[in-house]
């Protein structure tokens, strides 16, 4: 037994491959990433020791402290969309639609399938004021009578436009994820609480939000950690646009290493982004991971 | 557990209501009823109409985008519109390219994966707990961080003009998640099973592919999945190495499909774009039962 399991050339046969590509791909370009943010320039121009200049620099940079504010924004807005959208679906899911509740839950999950390029391009359709009014102003126009809106104009009004498209985007993943999670509650302690009294929104609050902390707090975790690296559905909707107005961190390194060739110091805005999701991540770990010991 | 047969149990019906005078009682259960109507129309209308507009959209001549009103339906069903993105936008070229790097990913990664997580879930050895830890430590590395060393690692190697810089990074990327879920099924299958099979004289290799591939089949469908549609969608990844047009994928492709006009043409625009959209959603709904059934494998025991 000890022989078949413990089979050295075998551990090495089922091993070796996964961890050549990992560190290959994953590891080595990480250290190699230290190393670029002490150096300026790109492999096209040529490289130069600047030491902590990028570092200086990150902390000086006007467009950095923008775009960080951009990012964290948005990170902050879309996880509590993302959580709250998502309970209130699961618990429509659980509690109203009862077991008919397959068809919504097929039907609200299905964007998160769609190529978020083609979503971008879509809703900067819809939000869209020329050739003609799109969808959404004309309706804004007929039923309330506003005077059509350049949404992608100002800052503000791009970001409105965002944070609804990538709430259409992701909400149905956390909404099942989240229904999953409530469904493991047992159903014991929900009848014992409502022949309590325990009813509605009582109910919810006292005992069902409680019993699903683990769960929330691994959907925080993951959502902060995908919206604080968002990427794509903003270069394909405005490209972070007016000016950097609507440019999240992810953006800007990658313009500054590609349209700008210094990937010294988009090294250095990479790690600033890796910085931030680790210690957020940790933060709600903690500070989450605290309160259900007390509770 | 199969969330399409909805598990929740009986218990969760109002089976012990406070009995309520009876047309109290009504009063409040008809509102209750239209209000949960009205919220599903809502929803109903807030997941459709994007698509059905792009739909209907789409077959509608550059003429009526500029002087038509915008609710007005085509007047006919024209392809002209399909045919033109089809192909001025090469999307033929660019769902090949997607196609050929999302499968050759998917496929090793699940190779590579699955043999890690056997290694690491099943077989017996010192350090593998830290070796998992190490594997599994690349959740936390964001693609831009790596971007920049591979892109440089690829150039030196000769293959930047090439599929294989995306196929190798998606592997590299992928591998984490896979190793993760895939060594938790292999855990969750009896030892005794493996340990069966070792008496029967099976070596390694047979009880990896006899008894222990067979019992994660579900799993390792789910994690293909998983890999296969972020693959897919993926922007940052495909775009940073699109060295050249013939390298697209079908996101970059979408994404320069305006520039390659001087002015936006909508029909063929939006042509491309449901091309897309209904093609993955087609693909969702036939694989819609094991996509649900992951996540909450993932979500609960992961």
């Amino acid at each position: 037994m000890r022989q078949v399991f413990g089979n050295r050339k075998a551990l090495a046969v089922f091993l070796v491959p996964a961890l050549v590509v990992y560190v290959g791909v994953i590891v080595v370009p990480v250290g190699w990433s230290f190393v670029y943010s002490l150096f300026k320039g790109s492999p096209a121009s040529g490289f130069s020791f600047t030491g902590l200049n990028n570092f200086r620099q990150l902390l000086d940079d006007p467009t950095v402290r923008q775009t960080l504010w951009v990012t964290v924004k948005y990170g902050l807005v879309m996880t509590v969309g993302q959580i709250v959208i998502g309970y209130l679906l699961a618990l429509l899911y659980l509690f109203v639609l009862r077991r008919s509740s397959t068809f919504i839950r097929t039907l609200v999950f299905f964007p998160v399938v769609l190529p978020t390029v083609a979503v971008s391009l879509l809703f900067a359709q819809l939000f869209a004021i020329s050739p003609q009014l799109g969808p959404v102003d004309s309706l804004l126009h007929s039923a309330a009578g506003m005077q059509p809106l350049d949404w992608f104009a100002t800052g503000s009004h791009a970001f409105v436009v965002i944070v609804i498209m990538d709430l259409w985007r992701s909400v149905g993943l956390f909404a099942v994820v989240i229904y999953v999670g409530l469904i493991d509650i047992p159903g014991e302690i929900l009848e014992s609480a409502r022949i309590d009294g325990a009813h509605g929104f009582g109910l919810v609050r006292r005992i069902v939000v409680p019993m699903s902390r683990p769960i929330l707090m691994a959907s925080m975790i993951f959502a902060l950690n995908a919206d604080l690296k968002v990427f794509d559905s903003i270069l394909a909707l405005n490209n972070g646009g007016p000016g950097t107005a609507t440019t999240p961190l992810n953006l800007y390194m990658y313009q500054t290493s590609f349209l700008y060739n210094n990937w010294g110091y988009g090294a250095a805005i990479a790690l600033l982004i890796t910085a931030l999701c680790l210690s957020v991540t940790l933060l709600v770990f903690f500070s989450l991971r605290r309160d259900l010991t007390k509770g | 557990m199969t969330l399409a047969q909805n598990p929740v149990p009986a218990t969760y019906l109002p089976s012990s209501r406070v009995p309520a005078s009876r047309s109290h009682r009504r009063a409040a259960q008809i509102s209750r009823t239209t209000m949960t109507r009205l919220l599903i129309a809502l929803i109903l209308i807030v997941e459709i109409y994007p698509l059905f507009w792009l739909l209907s959209s789409s077959f509608k001549t550059q003429n009526a985008f500029l002087t038509k009103p915008l609710w007005d339906l085509p007047t006919s069903l024209d392809f002209q519109n399909y045919s033109s993105a089809w192909t001025t936008a090469h999307l033929l070229t660019d769902a090949v390219n997607s196609i050929t790097v999302t499968l050759s990913a998917v496929v090793f990664i699940l190779v590579f994966g699955s043999g890690a997580a056997f290694a690491l879930g099943v077989m017996v050895w010192k350090g593998r707990n830290t070796v998992l830890l190490f594997l599994v430590g690349g959740l936390m590395v964001p693609a831009q961080l790596i971007l920049l060393p591979l892109f440089e690692i690829y150039y030196k190697v000769g293959v930047n003009d090439t599929l294989l810089p995306m196929i190798v990074t998606y592997i590299g990327e992928g591998l984490p998640l896979t190793v993760f879920l895939m060594a938790t099924y292999f855990r969750s299958v009896p030892q005794e099973l493996f340990e069966a099979c070792a008496l029967d004289g099976g070596g390694i290799f047979r009880c990896f592919f006899s008894v222990g591939l067979p019992m994660v089949r579900n799993g390792m469908f789910t994690v293909g999945m998983l890999m296969f549609f972020s693959i897919f969608n993926d922007l940052l990844v495909a775009l940073t190495f699109n060295t050249k047009p013939s390298l697209s994928t079908v996101q970059v492709g979408l994404l320069n499909f305006d520039g390659q006009y001087g002015t936006v043409s909508y029909g063929p625009l939006l042509a491309a774009i449901s091309i897309v959209i209904f093609a993955m959603l087609a693909l969702y709904l036939v694989l819609n039962k094991q996509i649900m059934k992951g996540i909450s494998a993932g979500a609960v025991k992961g």
